[in-house]
């Protein structure tokens, strides 16, 4: 997997040699006995973002993490903030503090000695106006002399940010802050931890396997899979670009179509798709093109439009006959089909709920299509079901 | 996926029939009543006795019988005659709970986190002694210590003590004697505060600047403090009343408390004063640990 030097194409980074203001990690390596947990990984956190690793659980995000806190030693590799290196210093020498996902709250003593603990060790001053200023961002100053037994799961949350962001660290990591939470709670988590982020204005690194909560937090995700890094960009380039299978399936959900390609035409690449010729923009394009190579054809399930067999659809493309509705969902603002296509494949089609067509029934024959631009061309030695979500338990 | 699927109907089970409320109640009282009918047999009668013990007559004696004269006067003679021995009795329990609190949270500390899959073994270990006799054991010590002893002969090598120094009849051969024999007393509480410590509290001390020092003096230390102050009290109170080391391994100059009032009851028939010394032992004791309790203020203990 070599998808990490895709990184060098993100504007805002520099090489290997200047000077960069952030978080750098060179070939940073870790295993355990025979297993390795982050292999050779690079990664340039620019100052001030918001930035997540977002992956499946085991596929060594939060060990990348413990490695910039310093609770884990790096294999080999080597990790810089600005200039400093900071590869080997020891935890409490680093400008770095953990948000832990069980909060490691200190239950001996009360919030306000919990946020001071920070400044307390470093002999900072004005510790009680720090700590009050600190208490009244996370909105718990009439909380400050209660034991964290006494709090809330989500105060408890707060409690934690707060005691790590006293300290004004270059870099502040999360380690599935919200984990813990209850999903309403989480939702308006996600927006106070956003909102704190823009106002401090300091660098967060963020772990998590929730791509839902890494697409609305964060500036820049990195996707980490068995090690390595998959993909990283921004949220929207990601979800829309993905360019890999594993990305596809795991941010979101995919449809992958097997085709042959066909060449070029002009910025299109035309791919042979069961029969049906498809053209893709080449920019979206992660093959080498070649004729008669096999792809995967890529298209998320709300980019797809039904059709009546033999009602044109709106759409540029060709239109694919011969589909049978096998499923319907109604989930409320949408409706979620399965469309069985002449090869034996089912297509995820979503549909928006705006009342203007009407709703498609099981075993109705259908026409599908979409916009090509919006479609994906993958390399087909990788496997289509990897990052698939699996819900069956 | 299909609407059409409904979920199959949950049949709640028939609430089982609630037994009657005031059954269940003397349900509780049923439970107690063993262990209540054992603490009034083998401790309060006893401790009243005691108590009665300590106010008889001075002057009677075993042949004519004793009166009881409500003689307060006991205390005040029996503190007069023994304080040499009280005080060396509660200096030598200090002492011996200092060390024993040192070497046991060590190894306490060791076994929680530092033992991994040893952890059972080291444990089964640490209570191993306790499987044959404490005098037993305090004999074999008599045989470590004796004058011309392996210990003693490296120590004199060593120059640490003189050509005719001895362990044997010393506070240090009392002391270690203590030592040895409450060690378990002290580990084992404290085994339990400290392991059961949340390893991350420790890691996030350490995250938030401070070094393995502070963050124990700042978050172990103190989160271990139940086990602690159990620890010090198992240990403190039976030395302190301890009489086999000293009479084992140390000579009449190191006799403590116990001996004395082991002596006024068997040898010196003696029965008031050994009650009045053993009065006074106890409230000596009672008020320091709840003292010492509210200092460290962990009251949930009591």
């Amino acid at each position: 997997m070599s998808q990490v030097a895709e990184r060098t194409a993100q504007p805002a980074q520099t090489g290997d040699g200047g000077s960069f203001d952030g978080l750098r990690l060179r070939s940073l390596t870790k295993q355990f006995a025979a297993f390795t947990a982050v292999d050779s990984l690079d990664l340039d956190v620019p100052s001030g973002s918001f930035f997540a690793l977002l992956g499946p659980s085991g596929c060594g995000k939060t060990t990348t993490l413990r490695m910039v806190a310093g609770l884990e030693t790096p294999t080999s590799g080597s990790m810089h903030l600005g200039d400093r290196d900071i590869t080997w210093d020891k935890p409490y020498r680093r400008p770095v503090n953990t948000v832990f996902q069980n909060y490691a709250l200190f239950p001996h003593l009360d919030i306000f000695e919990n946020v001071a603990f920070g400044l307390r060790r470093r002999r900072g001053k004005d510790v009680e106006k720090q700590v009050g200023d600190m208490l009244e961002l996370v909105e718990l100053d009439s909380q400050a002399r209660k034991k964290p037994a006494q709090l809330s799961g989500g105060q408890q949350q707060r409690v934690a940010l707060a005691r790590a962001l006293i300290n004004r660290p270059e870099v502040l990591l999360l380690d599935e802050p919200l984990g813990a939470l209850d999903l309403k709670l989480r939702r308006s988590m996600q927006i106070e931890i956003k909102r704190i982020q823009t106002e401090v204005g300091l660098t967060f690194v963020h772990v998590t396997h929730d791509q839902e909560e890494a697409m609305t937090m964060a500036d820049t995700i990195a996707v980490m899979n068995a090690g390595v890094i998959e993909q990283m960009g921004a949220p929207g380039d990601l979800y829309e670009n993905p360019r890999t299978t594993f990305v596809a399936n795991f941010l979101g959900q995919s449809n992958l179509i097997e085709g042959t390609l066909k060449g070029r035409d002009g910025d299109q690449v035309v791919v042979d798709m069961q029969g049906t010729l498809a053209t893709v923009p080449a920019s979206r394009a992660h093959v080498d093109v070649v004729d008669n190579n096999p792809v995967w054809l890529g298209i998320r399930p709300e980019k797809v439009l039904l059709g009546e067999s033999g009602d044109a659809i709106d759409a540029p493309g060709n239109s694919i006959p011969g589909g049978v509705v096998t499923d319907v969902s109604f989930v409320g603002v949408s409706t979620q089909y399965l469309v069985r296509m002449p090869w034996g494949q089912e297509l995820q089609v979503f549909e928006q709920n705006t009342g203007r067509r009407r709703l498609f029934r099981q075993g109705e024959p259908v026409e599908v299509s979409w916009r090509p631009e919006y479609a994906f061309l993958l390399d087909h030695s990788q496997d289509a079901s990897a990052g698939v979500e699996d819900d069956a338990s | 996926m299909t609407a059409t699927a409904t979920p199959p109907q949950t049949r709640s089970a028939e609430p089982p029939a609630e037994p009657p409320r005031q059954r269940r109640r003397l349900t509780a009282y049923w439970l107690l009543l063993p262990g209540a009918l054992w603490l009034v047999v083998f401790f309060v009668i006893p401790f009243y006795s005691l108590v009665a013990t300590s106010l008889y007559d001075p002057d009677g004696s075993v042949l004519h019988g004793y009166d009881m004269t409500w003689a307060f006067s006991n205390f005040w003679h029996a503190l007069h005659d023994y304080w040499g021995p009280l005080l060396r009795s509660l200096w030598y329990g200090a002492v011996a709970t200092a060390i024993c609190l040192v070497l046991g949270y060590v190894l306490a500390y060791a076994i929680a986190f530092k033992a991994g899959r040893w952890k059972n073994l080291m444990l089964v270990l640490v209570i191993a002694p306790f499987f044959t006799s404490f005098l037993v054991r305090t004999l074999s010590w008599k045989l470590l210590l004796r004058d011309d002893g392996f210990i003693v002969n490296s120590l004199q090598f060593l120059h640490l003590i003189g050509p005719e120094g001895r362990l044997l009849a010393t506070p240090v051969a009392v002391i270690a004697g203590l030592v040895y024999n409450f060690l378990p007393f002290m580990v084992l509480p404290l085994f339990a505060s400290v392991d059961k410590i949340d390893h991350r509290l420790i890691e996030a001390s350490g995250d938030l600047y401070a070094s393995p020092v502070v963050g124990f003096f700042k978050v172990t230390w103190p989160l271990s403090l139940p086990g602690v102050v159990s620890g010090t009290l198992l240990t403190f109170i039976p030395a302190v009343g301890d009489y086999i080391n000293a009479q084992l391994l140390g000579s009449p100059k190191q006799r403590m408390i116990g001996n004395v009032i082991q002596d006024l009851f068997t040898n010196a028939n003696n029965y008031p004063a050994a009650g009045a010394l053993s009065v006074i032992l106890m409230a000596l004791i009672l008020v320091m640990v709840l003292l010492y309790v509210r200092r460290a203020g962990t009251e949930e203990l009591l």
